[in-house]
């Protein structure tokens, strides 16, 4: 795997303009962020799962990449059942902890939450090539070029981090500061390598920035991109899916009343 | 040597080569005291092929980089007199001028093979339609026949060099300005990229400057050399050939590598009899991937014994795994497979596995000298990163302001001592990497590419005083791609990346 050029397989989804993946993703979000409650949450997840049958992810390749979102998702909700706002019936108490009608509801509206926009975010990523994205947001969104550029050439030297924090910490054990001297050494362990790291990336950092310049970069003239970024029937037809989960889901939530506007 | 002559090339017409005029040019870097470049008065007519030479400090890189307008503009220095190429200042001139630096790793721009060499085109505003022809034909020009969304992460660094040569040809620039684009690269890497350049001037015309301390490469190539001088203008200016004759001692003498001036091989004393250090016995190396458990081995069945007083160097084609297994025999990695030991009177008192030892137990044992001294600096002055070593030894005081004082007495540290590591010149990272290894004096020397882009001086100071070790007993293993440092130093050669690693006795070369 690699970060830049990550081998996507070929799917509905992965065909799509990364723009208006991130337009889905982005509304389903603010739509879910509006409230907390458990109907909202679930309804969108249950669109989102049907929806993810298409992602073109293998099972194996989904979970691994969504593993993150499984393990916080129980652990918001369990501690906010467990130590969140007390309201309604009471269920079980423990000492300090109590948990309620309220309290247990709220743990499952976060929880669900967590899964309904993390899922989508992870899985949209991981069908979108980064060069993709980057076309995108300077094609369609029209972000100025020296940013989005900027941005992509700098995630190169993201991959070369892990290789130069290796060959840092190989050259510390051969300088004799490798091990012992119990906390205080461990941290100066993180802390020295972590420094180099910076200054070591700052410096390719800027001669990165000189090679780009010398290939007529960062100009005051337009410039013309190879690769067109189009946006096409289907991307309507996702970003128009994507505002009815949206919609469907408050929608839900109002009819079942469980609808609560953070910002009321 | 490709004859540049015999092809009768087919010119590009859309190409028109550039001239290049300086008169009275200089250059302060903000922040400086001094010019970088002063006084220079020079003519270059298009088409020409020029070969810049001068020692460390001449100001060579800086007049490329103001040819190629990525010197800054006032806030960055001051300018002096006029540089114009084709009657324009040069920093107007971008996209009639192309760049390709030295170090490969910072040259790639893209994820992909073709969208990296695109991506000059797109900033000079060509039409799409024309892009990709230009890019295709650029590709084949520097012989890079991959795919075009080929990965660059996964190019060598022969091939990251060609890459970053087809993105700028791609833009068809008609002055094509190299800055030492060979000297991070392995021989073969050297003659790849040596080659595309011809090959592309052949059907450009374009005039070309390059930058190269190493003159053989490059002497059939160019047709006129000019020498700069560090104390401002040209020192000397004309056909390759008079040049070398007439300035050659001078230019040796400034860390120029001139063909007909090779380098010194030092006398060697060997001492009696050979302990022998370490022994690897069907010994396998590779690196455990990140996320992974087991390491995935890139070079497996060598056995080979490390003695004291004689220098083991590991040649090989790039990606054989020459670096690991020199990391691996200096107790830096676990070995894959098979068994690496130290001998009693080596390990003396420490575990048999040199990757079990102690951080300060390698200190006095195996000294470690990367290919990339930045590194192994920990400390913000020469002196004090020095002293790291022989403080975590625990010597006294006197004892280590005397070992460190010496030291840079001997490596041409001293008028440095309160420098900060990271802004020393090439030539002095490479002695002080040396020097932070020798000063808790250990048994034996791993060295990784030690002369990798080094000057021919650094070069003859680096193998005298490995010559020196040698004869007071160090063991000494290197890894290297340098014909003239085998031929100068090894007692053995173990050659990896053969089907059977071939082990060559002493004296064999």
């Amino acid at each position: 795997m690699n970060l830049l050029t990550p081998t996507i397989r070929p799917s509905v989804v992965a065909r799509l303009n990364p723009v208006a993946k991130l337009a889905v993703a982005l509304t389903v979000s603010c739509a879910l962020l509006l409230s907390i409650d458990w109907v909202s949450a679930g309804v969108a997840l249950l669109f989102e799962a049907v929806l993810l049958l298409w992602c073109g992810l293998r099972a194996r390749q989904f979970w691994l990449r969504t593993a993150p979102v499984w393990i916080a998702a129980p652990m918001a909700a369990i501690t906010t059942i467990l130590y969140g706002e007390d309201s309604g019936a009471l269920l079980w108490q423990f000492g300090f902890i109590s948990v309620t009608e309220g309290s247990a509801q709220l743990g499952l509206a976060i929880g669900l939450r967590v899964l309904a926009i993390g899922l989508p975010g992870i899985v949209l990523l991981a069908t979108t090539d980064p060069t993709d994205l980057a076309d995108g947001l300077a094609q369609v969104l029209r972000l100025p070029a020296r940013f989005v550029l900027g941005g992509l050439a700098g995630l190169r030297l993201v991959g070369m981090f892990i290789e130069d924090w290796h060959s840092l910490t190989l050259a510390r054990r051969a300088r004799g500061v490798g091990d012992g001297g119990g906390i205080r050494g461990a941290a100066r362990r993180f802390f020295g390598p972590a420094f180099s790291l910076l200054v070591i990336s700052v410096r390719r950092g800027s001669k990165l920035a000189t090679a780009m310049e010398a290939r007529g970069f960062g100009g005051d003239t337009p410039r013309t991109w190879a690769r067109p970024s189009r946006v096409r029937a289907a991307d309507a037809v996702l970003v128009g899916i994507g505002f009815g989960i949206a919609g469907i889901a408050i929608g839900a939530a109002v009819w079942a009343e469980t609808w609560s506007f953070i910002l009321a | 040597m490709p004859d540049a002559s015999s092809f009768a090339p087919a010119r590009d017409p859309q190409i028109r080569p550039v001239q290049i005029q300086a008169r009275n040019w200089g250059w302060r870097h903000a922040g400086r005291q001094n010019q970088a470049v002063s006084g220079l008065d020079l003519r270059i007519e298009p088409g020409e092929r020029v070969l810049l030479l001068g020692a460390s400090g001449a100001g060579k890189s800086t007049l490329v980089h103001a040819l190629a307008g990525v010197l800054g503009d006032a806030e960055d220095g001051d300018e002096t007199g006029s540089l114009h190429i084709d009657g324009r200042r040069a920093a107007e001139a971008r996209g009639r001028v192309g760049l390709v630096l030295q170090d490969p790793d910072s040259q790639v721009v893209l994820a992909r093979v073709g969208d990296d060499v695109a991506f000059g085109c797109e900033n000079l505003a060509v039409a799409r339609s024309e892009i990709w022809p230009r890019v295709r034909l650029a590709l084949s020009q520097v012989g890079l026949n991959l795919p075009l969304d080929h990965p660059t992460s996964s190019l060598s660094g022969g091939q990251k060099q060609r890459l970053a040569l087809a993105g700028v040809l791609a833009m068809q620039p008609g002055l094509l300005l190299l800055d030492e684009p060979t000297a991070n690269l392995d021989p073969g890497g050297v003659v790849e990229v040596r080659d595309a350049v011809v090959r592309s001037l052949d059907h450009s015309g374009a005039t070309l400057v390059v930058i190269e301390h190493r003159v053989e490469v490059w002497q059939d190539v160019v047709d006129r050399v000019i020498v700069l001088d560090p104390a401002g203008g040209v020192l000397a200016d004309g056909a390759t050939r008079d040049i070398l004759a007439s300035q050659g001692e001078r230019l040796a003498q400034a860390g120029v590598w001139v063909p007909a001036l090779p380098p010194r091989f030092p006398v060697r004393h060997p001492i009696g009899t050979a302990q022998t250090l370490l022994r690897a016995d069907a010994l396998a190396v590779g690196r455990v991937p990140f996320g992974r458990r087991a390491a995935s081995v890139v070079a497996a069945g060598i056995t080979l014994d490390v003695r004291a007083g004689t220098a083991t160097v590991v040649t090989g084609p790039n990606g054989a795994g020459k670096s690991t297994l020199a990391l691996t025999l200096a107790g830096l990695l676990k070995p894959a497979g098979g068994s690496l030991r130290a001998c009693d009177h080596f390990s003396a008192g420490a575990a048999p596995e040199p990757h079990r030892w102690r951080s300060t137990q390698l200190l006095t044992r195996i000294g470690t000298v990367f290919q990339d001294p930045e590194l192994q600096f920990l400390a913000a002055t020469v002196r004090d990163d020095l002293l790291i070593g022989p403080r975590a030894l625990g010597l006294s005081n006197s004892e280590q302001t005397s070992r460190v004082d010496d030291l840079m007495c001997r490596l041409r540290l001293d008028h440095l001592a309160d420098a900060n590591p990271f802004t020393l010149s090439g030539g002095e990272k490479r002695r002080m990497s040396v020097a932070t290894v020798l000063a808790t004096r250990p048994r034996l020397l791993v060295l990784d590419e030690p002369t990798f882009g080094q000057d021919s001086r650094t070069w003859q100071e680096l193998v005298t005083l490995l010559a020196e070790l040698l004869d007071e007993g160090t063991a000494l293993v290197a890894v290297t791609h340098d014909a003239q440092f085998v031929g100068a130093l090894a007692d053995e050669e173990y050659r990896l990346g053969t089907p059977d690693p071939i082990r060559l006795g002493a004296g064999a070369l």
